[in-house]
């Protein structure tokens, strides 16, 4: 027995020393891709970004402000937590797909497809309670003493009524389509 | 000959007003001088519904309006002030006279001539009139 122990003894060292090396790599490289295509630079690569939502985002508040905290486009767009964000990662890779085919590389395809995309994403914020708005945005943060008149009278009766942000904050950090009326009830977006 | 005269008698008054300054209702400034670079003016923040003026004056808005976007394909003030949304929002509506076209007849929305809120209703700042002057609202819309 010892002399079986023996023999593999350096074997196994060497077999874990290998695979711990390669799940460093392995692991740190994954994660290094992710956050690689997780980074505003990534996002507006592609010009369908750059050339439509990125200018919209440009002119808003989340892009340039009193005291410069920005949020950039994984911010709302992208779950921080590992397993949701696995799983808009794998849904966005559709993303991919559309720009080989070119479904919206002209601004006119752009508009086209506009209302369809949004409601796609004011859904997806409506059934996850705006959990990208409220990274930052906590109600149990909010000093009512501090807001505006509006929006104390808002804010102090709709968030007791389970409403969540994206029913009424829609179009904030790009414009809202033709048709969005429709798009926010498609989304189930209780605006009043 | 003639224009010889011209440019010497533009370079004598040139010479003559060199030193002046400029008086206006905004009060005398130095032409020499750099002038004053105006404050940025902050727009006032939430507030109650100011008084009108005078009887044809579009309401001024007490709110600040701050990312707020009208163009063909959303109208942001009418989210509030439409009278489908202004109960729910506790907001002024919208005048009827917005529902007619210039030729007088009934319309079912808004006017596109009415459309842009802005061209005639605009938010306040904090800003001291540049001139002063003693106007008065009339006694039937104000108590001032």
């Amino acid at each position: 027995m010892n002399f079986i122990l023996k023999r593999i003894k350096p074997l196994l060292t060497v077999t874990i020393m290998a695979s711990f090396l390669a799940g460093v790599v392995v692991w740190g490289g994954f994660n290094w891709g992710l956050e690689a295509t997780n980074d505003e630079n990534f996002c507006i690569s592609c010009h369908e970004m750059k050339d439509n939502v990125f200018q919209e985002y440009k002119e808003t508040v989340h892009y340039s402000n009193r005291t410069g905290v920005r949020a950039t486009c994984p911010d709302c767009h992208v779950p921080k937590a590992w397993g949701p964000k696995m799983i808009r990662k794998i849904q966005a890779s559709r993303e991919v797909y559309h720009k080989i085919l070119g479904t919206i590389d002209t601004p006119e395809k752009f508009e086209a497809e506009r209302l369809h995309i949004a409601t796609r994403e004011w859904k997806r914020l409506k059934a996850s309670d705006s959990l990208e708005c409220r990274n930052c945005h906590d109600y149990e943060s909010m000093d009512f003493v501090e807001q505006g008149q509006r929006a104390v009278a808002q804010h102090s009766v709709n968030i007791e009524q389970g409403k969540t942000c994206i029913d009424c904050h829609m179009g904030i950090a790009h414009q809202l389509p033709k048709g969005w009326e429709e798009g926010a009830k498609e989304a189930g977006l209780d605006r009043h | 000959m003639k224009t010889l005269f011209i440019t010497l008698l533009m370079a004598f008054s040139s010479m003559l007003f060199a030193e002046e300054s400029i008086d206006s209702l905004r009060g005398s400034h130095d032409l020499e001088s750099m002038s004053q670079d105006a404050t940025v003016k902050k727009m006032a923040k939430d507030g109650d519904p100011i008084e009108r003026n005078y009887v044809q004056q579009p309401p001024l808005i007490p709110h600040s309006i701050k990312g707020y976007r009208v163009n063909l394909n959303a109208n942001k003030c009418m989210s509030c002030h439409s009278w489908k949304n202004y109960k729910a929002a506790g907001a002024t509506k919208i005048s009827q006279t917005h529902f007619e076209d210039r030729d007088g007849n009934a319309l079912a929305e808004v006017s596109s001539r009415r459309y842009f809120c802005q061209q005639c209703h605009v938010p306040q700042a904090n800003a001291k009139p540049l001139v002063g002057n003693n106007f008065k609202p009339l006694s039937a819309i104000s108590d001032k």
